[in-house]
């Protein structure tokens, strides 16, 4: 029997947040097809008038990835807390900041990789230019983690609540709005030939600041939720 | 040695209980008894510090556990009415996991000897879904096989157990025991662990 690193444990929480996901695909799935169906209406909504999709493409597309996210966060704690493992977690000797820190990682990789990925591909849809494309999926790696890290705490607060899953909307929404709006503002400018690197580098603020103050935040709503 | 004084404790409005005061000492053994509802897991749960007592101090090696925080929690162990354990998982990842949660990397071959012990030959990579309750309970008690903790708090961990894995769990107790290790548990049913004086803590 050998003792485990934090570094052991990150990767422990990640790994078997990963095996199941993959256990339960259903469950990642239906998040990816609700981005792209939501996605793919507007389009078939509005009409296929070229300039009118440019424009609006960015905010469709970040708005349906805050949507699709919103739509996987209820899952994060809750099979742990009905099954007693986050009970478990909760007296292991290591810091439960740095679980809950793996356990967004996870959450991340399963909802929030695959919509950057897919965004391309729906940007064609609109007629998107290839450099618009490009910022939409930086904006997107910026952003997406931090939807899941601010997503947690909402997630975290409504543990074990009936009808939790619209406070949770309630409660974070309003939170990801500054990340929607440098978001879509970065493929904007980039449209506009302006400079990107300001909007950019605030939703890289915003990622630092979420990676700093959530799990730990985090941790401490799941300690409530628990009593 | 855990130290417990004075404590109060109350689940909304009602009082479960107040006054509350022992020690455990290595080597000694506790049960909690009462009727439903006496708040024999409310005891339990504040013993792992989940809930806030109203009142008193739980005190482990002189220190409040409120202080200890993580260094209490790398000397105990809690199982409780859930099993902790995942549908999808294999006993094994299950055991392997829950361990790696409380601390200690087990390798495959440790893992499937506490398995074997616990008498789950044959089924260690079965996704635990397709097991029984009581079998499900055998996973979820074999962490007690891979665990170095010194104080062990067992909430009810002989439901669904059959004759023999009771015996086991006897036998664990014993081992843990002699080890000088501590435990404080609550059951409905008789228990009997050789070599040791069964003190028992009425909540009424």
């Amino acid at each position: 029997m050998k003792k485990s690193t934090l570094l052991g444990l990150l990767v422990l929480v990640i790994r078997r947040d990963l095996v199941l996901a993959m256990r339960r695909r259903a469950d990642v799935l239906t998040t990816l097809i609700f981005f792209v169906m939501v996605v793919s209406l507007f389009p078939l909504g509005v009409g296929p008038e070229m300039s009118m999709l440019r424009k609006m493409a960015p905010g469709v597309l970040w708005v349906a990835a805050l949507l699709s996210s919103m739509l996987s966060l209820g899952r994060l704690f809750s099979a742990d807390y009905l099954d007693g493992t986050l009970e478990q977690m909760m007296l292991a000797p290591q810091s439960l900041s740095m679980l809950v820190l793996g356990k967004m990682t996870a959450h991340w990789m399963v909802s929030g990789l695959p919509l950057v990925l897919m965004a391309p591909v729906l940007g064609l849809q609109f007629d998107m230019p290839v450099q618009a494309l490009g910022v939409l999926i930086i904006g997107l790696l910026l952003g997406t983690p931090v939807l899941s890290m601010v997503g947690a705490i909402g997630a975290a607060l409504t543990l074990g609540l009936r009808g939790g899953g619209v406070l949770l909307s309630l409660l974070v929404l309003p939170l990801c709005i500054p990340v929607l709006i440098f978001g879509t503002g970065a493929v904007e400018a980039v449209s506009t030939g302006l400079s990107v690197a300001s909007h950019l580098s605030l939703l890289g603020a915003l990622l630092v600041l979420a990676l700093v103050f959530t799990p730990w935040v985090t941790a401490q709503a799941l300690r409530i939720s628990m009593e | 040695m855990l130290e417990v004084s004075n404590l109060a404790c109350s689940r909304g409005d009602h009082r479960l209980f107040s006054g509350l005061s022992f020690m455990l000492h290595p080597g000694q053994i506790m049960q909690v008894q009462g009727a439903n509802g006496s708040g024999k897991t409310s005891l339990l749960r504040t013993l792992c510090g989940f809930m806030m007592p109203d009142e008193g101090d739980i005190v482990w090696r002189g220190e409040s556990i409120r202080e200890l925080d993580e260094e209490y929690y790398a000397e105990m162990l809690y199982l409780g009415h859930l099993n902790a354990i995942k549908d999808e998982l294999s006993a094994l990842e299950n055991l392997q996991i829950s361990a790696g949660l409380s601390g200690i990397e087990l390798d495959e071959k440790e893992a499937l000897a506490a398995l074997r012990r616990m008498g789950l030959r044959g089924r260690e990579r079965l996704p635990t879904k397709v097991l029984s309750q009581g079998q499900r309970r055998r996973v979820a008690l074999a962490r007690l096989l891979a665990s170095d903790a010194a104080l062990w708090i067992l909430d009810e961990p002989l439901t669904a157990l059959d004759v023999g894995a009771v015996e086991l769990i006897q036998e664990l107790l014993a081992e843990h025991l002699a080890r000088q290790g501590m435990v404080i548990f609550t059951t409905h049913q008789p228990l009997q662990v050789a070599g040791a004086e069964m003190r028992s803590l009425s909540l009424s």
